[in-house]
């Protein structure tokens, strides 16, 4: 948290901020209540405040997730979270990248075990929502490559493009919790990779085809078209290239091509 | 190259081909589908201008039409809204209808 820049000030919020997320430490000296009484009282509507506050942030960014558990659960879950790992940084919409690691090892959601999924990518849907502006790399640019460039040919990943890779079908689980309808049965058992861009102003949650995770994750490593499909096909017989770059391009994903010069 | 499989240009140039005609034809779908940001056309607390914490500015317009609240619409369709009152939609913020 950014301190007052005078010292009096910072002499202050240091010990008071402190025990704010953890409420078996003792109220900080020099709070005080009405008439001289001790201010825990007082003190505590601070400690709730942060603590509710983030609580919300929190439940604004996985509303799939705050679905899924119920409400009552998921306030509790969120609450150990923001006492195990407190903001770092005063921007809320940025809160919470630990959350899905967190889930993952919760005792209580082990029954769940996608849930830790679901909650990477509603991160990446708000990673993807507050990332910069930038127009997706437009079908005619790629046309109009010389074939004999095509298998040297780079990609520059778009700045709102994430890829969530899932063993469950935590796309599906994702997008049936983020609709406003009922959630019925959730028939899907295969896993689900999801590629979260944002190529205008909407963010697009897409399930990847089969490989099409490895694919493009080795485009944006930097690696050539060539060696990227070759790779991709290798480990994953199914993988369909043509496919893949039309997903890849309909989605947005990637802002630029360039041909490092030899 | 250490990979095993090769793969030739020529293979590449037809998935790349095919790919950019696949999405010749879906550009006009999804362009249909684009979204414009809209001032002043949002009713009081329904401006969408944001998602997700730390944005306070969501729900937030107090005032019907509030011109610096924008409102995702359809592509194409922002400047030719009309309104109560003979308002217009706008793709710029307006000075019309702010809170006092």
């Amino acid at each position: 948290m950014p301190q007052p820049n005078n010292p009096a000030g910072a002499a202050f919020a240091g010990p008071f901020a402190a025990p704010l997320l953890d409420p078996d430490r003792p109220t900080p000296p020099g709070v005080a209540g009405p008439g001289a009484k001790a201010g825990d009282v007082r003190y505590n509507v601070y400690r709730n405040n942060v603590t509710v506050s983030l609580i919300e942030a929190l439940a604004d960014t996985f509303p799939a997730v705050r679905r899924i558990v119920g409400e009552a659960f998921f306030r509790d879950m969120a609450r150990l979270y923001v006492r195990r790992e407190p903001p770092r940084s005063p921007l809320l919409f940025d809160y919470g990248h630990g959350f899905a690691a967190f889930i993952d090892g919760f005792d209580h959601t082990r029954p769940l075990p996608w849930l830790g999924d679901v909650a990477r990518i509603e991160r990446a849907w708000l990673d993807a929502y507050h990332a910069a502006d930038r127009a997706p790399l437009a079908p005619e640019k790629l046309a109009v490559v010389p074939h004999d460039a095509l298998p040297a040919l780079r990609f520059e990943p778009h700045p709102a493009m994430r890829i969530v890779r899932s063993a469950y079908p935590a796309v599906t689980i994702f997008a049936a919790n983020r609709a406003s309808g009922p959630v019925g049965k959730i028939l899907e058992r295969d896993g689900e990779d999801a590629l979260v861009t944002r190529p205008a102003l909407e963010v697009f949650v897409r399930r990847l085809p089969p490989g099409g995770a490895a694919f493009l994750t080795l485009l944006c490593a930097g690696k050539p078209l060539g060696e990227a499909a070759a790779k991709a096909s290798e480990a994953e017989p199914r993988f369909d290239l043509g496919a893949n770059i039309a997903g890849m391009m309909e989605a947005g994903a990637f802002a630029d091509i360039f041909v490092p010069a030899a | 190259m250490s990979t095993k499989t090769m793969i030739g240009a020529a293979y590449l140039a037809s998935a790349v081909a095919g790919a950019v005609a696949a999405g010749a034809m879906t550009t006009t779908a999804a362009q249909a589908q684009e979204k414009e940001k809209c001032y002043g056309v949002a009713m009081a607390g329904q401006n969408d201008c944001a998602a997700g914490p730390g944005t306070t500015c969501k729900g937030t317009s107090s005032v019907d039409y509030q011109g610096n609240s924008w409102k995702l619409v359809d592509a194409g369709t922002c400047a030719t809204m009309e309104l109560p009152g003979d308002r217009m939609g706008s793709l710029e913020p307006l000075e019309r209808d702010l809170p006092s």
